[in-house]
């Protein structure tokens, strides 16, 4: 038995099309590990099954040991298990403190209460504080999410994610779409997080896998084709041949 | 402060409508309890991002319920309006926990649905509900004992006004707390509300709820004050002006479905009074107006004009 | 036996005028994802500018029918125009408004040139009586209807299945976004599959008028009962609307021979039922 979360065997097929193929992993408190591949490799499916979206054909995902397969995602949540959307997904027209305000109350179990005004619970707002000063959004926290510049929104993406507190938090492609000039700010994020999270990060940008993470993993057609170092996997040749190359192709 | 003025303004403006038209308190009475009615709809499509074509079926079975309460148990007034609360959550509770997978049109047709087999049930059991005849008959207590519902309908409306402001005053404390803002969450994400642990589906039905008491509410209250059922508080033209009153006004900010109502049924009262098709057109075209011109509702002009002139600027 | 048979030909019939108006307020639905409350106008334009030619004009059925419909596309191509592409981006609700004030003003155009009474088309001397099939006899004007409801639906699969035009409106149904990318003109697309489905309901209400009198509040009347036959069938599938308007059309015309004290209860129970357990409608996508 092992803290953290650990995948066995885990399958997925739609009909005839197999979309997982026997995965492996292990992701444990401070551990900062990268998903690579290529389009339709089957990164999004990986992260659904993790997160509880989808339910996987066969195989285990434990969590500390404890089987987590058949929860729901908000039971996952609860649980520890926490993803940022590849294709930003917050609540556009509350502002930034109401966008961390709901996993805040939530994390309390406080969403149900229809008394009281949302903005007057002390730990929560001392939280909201604490994380927007985290991110460097405590100028912005009263602006609607709409009017933020993309690379502010992948932060209150983070922000409102880390507001579960999970012990493992998958980050699905966090720079995605964000303007070069701002991917410097996400590289500081994640370097920031806390450090006995477990973080898995699926991304595309190359520079900002390399900056940040420990271990890569590849995963190519459903199947993770190799795992190991940065620097292993940059000299692997058939990273270069599978992904890489048809990456600059 | 600020959240007390608009009830400062409310009273104002109820206050004024008492004495300046004292002759027409009957369809002063008549906005106000349609105000409850876009109330609770608010809830629905302005909060939590439900959309409903068939709001009359809570609404209607709160009258039914209120009248047959009045006639066959008790007459008061007060123990009338918690029984069509209770009838329009129960209703909103059964419904709901079919209607609220649905979405889009199909969520639509399911609502105007359960309004349209009401409407037909109630018209089978006649020997209840009078069917097409109407639920006639009623005949109100006074209000806490004390005050008699006169003719000119003084008390109907100082009655119907005060129920107006314990409503809105619950749903701005609910809209406000951790509830409301889950609401919210759900209208702008559903997806997201889940990923952060909500019960999405049980948040929705609870708003759903809530809404068919506060329309079961309106309808007690309408059949209190007009003594009468019929069969047309099941009508779909009533849903469907409940949704046009309410984006008239402005979603999502209480106020709006208050504004809407009343310039909607105004300009209905005096347009149909001239003729009938006259208000057709007058209706129309506002309705038109509002979606091109103004999406935010008569609620969101102010905002609007401001933006025009920081840009002329 | 002459009971269900009785059923059948007045159900079927009664589905096929279902289909006509229908099926154009699907596949726009399906198209441009705008929830038209307004179309059932058309149907009633139809009928209404058929009834003027006719008792006005003194034109014969047949012609005055032509000119509706052609009245009707040209009537329908500047709404579109100016009116509907607006709201098509728009959310569900600002639609619904947007083409709730469109039926108001229909209605209220026609009562205020019509009037509001019955706008009734007086159907030509070979469409009434009726037919002696040797064990029964039918209405001929059910006759007319059902061959101009298997035309339709016929010349509907023709028009997707066999020509430019249809693959590309599936295509602009099945994924709006490639089709632009492809260089789809869809804007025309919009305009013209608009344009032939007012036609459609405007032949629907013209052929329906026995079923479905003609009068100012037409569109509002009957404004569900389209609604629902698209929801039930499907958004976008003229298949599927074709099922729920004659499944719809024989249900409802059977419940009101065997159960007329009932109305409308078993149309919506069935609508309630079916969009309970397949929201998607019968032959729509998830």
């Amino acid at each position: 038995m092992s803290a953290g979360l650990e995948v066995r065997g885990l399958n997925k097929a739609f009909g005839g099309l197999t979309v997982a193929r026997d995965i492996n992993l292990d992701l444990n408190p401070g551990d900062r590990k990268a998903l690579i591949g290529p389009n339709g490799a089957g990164k999004s499916t990986f992260t659904n099954l993790i997160t509880g979206i989808l339910e996987p054909s066969s195989g285990s995902i434990r969590l500390d040991g404890r089987d987590i397969g058949r929860l729901s995602e908000a039971q996952r949540v609860k649980a520890g298990i926490a993803k940022t959307f590849q294709i930003t997904n917050l609540f556009k027209s509350l502002t930034v403190r109401d966008n961390l305000r709901l996993p805040l109350l939530e994390r309390r179990g406080l969403t149900g209460r229809p008394i009281r005004r949302a903005d007057r619970d002390g730990g929560v707002e001392d939280e909201v504080e604490s994380l927007l000063a985290q991110f460097r959004l405590s100028d912005l926290g009263d602006r609607t999410v709409q009017r933020l510049a993309y690379g502010q929104q992948r932060l209150v993406e983070m922000a409102m994610t880390l507001a579960l507190k999970p012990r493992i938090l998958i980050l699905d492609e966090p720079a995605a779409g964000v303007p070069s000039s701002e991917s410097p700010l996400i590289a500081e994020a994640i370097a920031g997080l806390p450090q006995d999270l477990a973080v898995l990060i699926i991304e595309h940008d190359m520079g900002l896998v390399f900056q940040v993470a420990q271990r890569i993993i590849v995963l190519v057609a459903g199947a993770i084709l190799t795992e190991g170092r940065p620097e292993e996997i940059a000299a692997d040749p058939r990273v270069r041949d599978l992904y890489l190359g048809a990456h600059h192709g | 402060m600020r959240r007390a003025l608009p009830f400062a303004v409310m009273l104002v403006v109820a206050v004024a409508a008492y004495y300046a038209f004292p002759y027409n308190l009957a369809f002063l009475t008549r906005i106000v309890f349609t105000m409850i009615l876009v109330l609770s709809l608010d809830l629905l499509l302005g909060v939590t991002g439900i959309d409903t074509l068939g709001q009359a079926a809570l609404y209607g079975s709160g009258a039914y319920a209120a009248g047959l309460f009045a006639i066959h148990v008790w007459n008061d007034p007060l123990a009338g309006l918690a029984v069509g609360a209770l009838a329009g959550a129960t209703v909103a509770f059964v419904s709901g926990l079919f209607l609220l997978r649905a979405h889009g049109l199909t969520l639509l047709m399911l609502t105007i649905a359960v309004a349209e087999v009401l409407k037909e049930l109630a018209n089978k059991l006649d020997w209840i509900t009078g069917g097409t005849d109407g639920l006639g008959g009623i005949q109100m207590g006074p209000v806490l004992g004390l005050w008699d519902f006169d003719f000119i309908g003084q008390t109907g409306y100082i009655y119907a006004v005060s129920v107006l402001f314990v409503v809105a005053a619950v749903l701005s404390v609910v809209t406000g707390s951790p509830f409301g803002l889950s609401l919210r969450g759900i209208k702008d994400s559903p997806a997201r509300m889940r990923a952060i642990g909500t019960p999405v589906g049980r948040r929705k039905l609870a708003a759903y709820v809530l809404a068919g008491a506060v329309a079961g509410i309106a309808g007690a209250l309408a059949a209190q004050s007009t003594a009468l059922v019929s069969l047309s508080v099941y009508d779909f033209q009533l849903s469907a002006e409940a949704v046009l009153m309410l984006v008239l006004g402005g979603t999502g900010r209480l106020w709006g479905a208050l504004i809407g109502t009343a310039v909607f049924m105004t300009v209905h009262e005096v347009a149909a009074s001239v003729n009938p098709f006259n208000w057709l057109f007058v209706i129309g075209f506002l309705v038109l107006g509002v979606v091109y011109a103004a999406p935010r509702g008569l609620i969101g002009l102010p905002e609007e004009l401001r933006q025009i002139l920081r840009r002329l600027k | 036996m002459n009971l269900v048979l009785s059923i059948i030909t007045d159900g079927v019939s009664f589905g096929m005028i279902l289909f006509m108006i229908s099926v154009g307020l699907s596949v726009t639905m399906g198209l441009m994802r705008v929830v038209n409350l307004a179309h059932g106008g058309f149907a009633m334009l139809g009928g209404a500018f058929t009834h003027w030619a006719m008792v006005r004009a003194g034109l014969p059925f047949l012609p005055a029918a032509a000119l509706s419909l052609v009245v009707v596309v040209l009537l329908s191509l500047p709404m579109e125009r100016v009116l509907y592409r607006p709201i098509y981006k728009m959310g569900e609700l600002p639609q619904v408004l947007a083409t709730i004030g469109i039926t108001f003003l229909m209605i209220a155009s026609v009562a205020y040139w019509q009037g509001s009474t019955l706008l009734p088309i007086k159907l030509p001397a070979a469409m009434q009586g009726s037919v002696d099939l040797g064990f029964r006899t039918l209405p001929t004007h059910r006759i007319y209807v059902m061959v101009a409801g298997m035309l339709v639906i016929l010349g509907l699969f023709w028009l997707t299945e066999r020509t430019r035009f249809g693959i590309r409106l599936r295509a602009a149904v099945d994924h709006p976004g490639t089709a632009a990318c492809l260089g789809i003109d869809t804007s025309r697309i919009f305009a013209v599959t608009f344009a032939l489905g007012a036609a459609l309901a405007a032949l629907g209400g013209i052929l329906g008028a026995e079923l479905l009198p003609i009068d100012a509040y037409y569109p509002l009347r009957y404004m569900v009962l389209f609604l629902t036959v698209v929801a039930v069938g499907g958004l976008g599938s003229i298949t599927g609307s074709f099922v729920a308007a004659l499944a719809l059309g024989i249900l409802d015309t059977a419940a009101r021979y065997l159960f007329p004290d009932f109305g409308t209860i078993f149309f919506y129970g069935a609508m309630f039922v079916i969009l309970g357990l397949r929201p998607q409608g019968l032959m729509g996508r998830v």
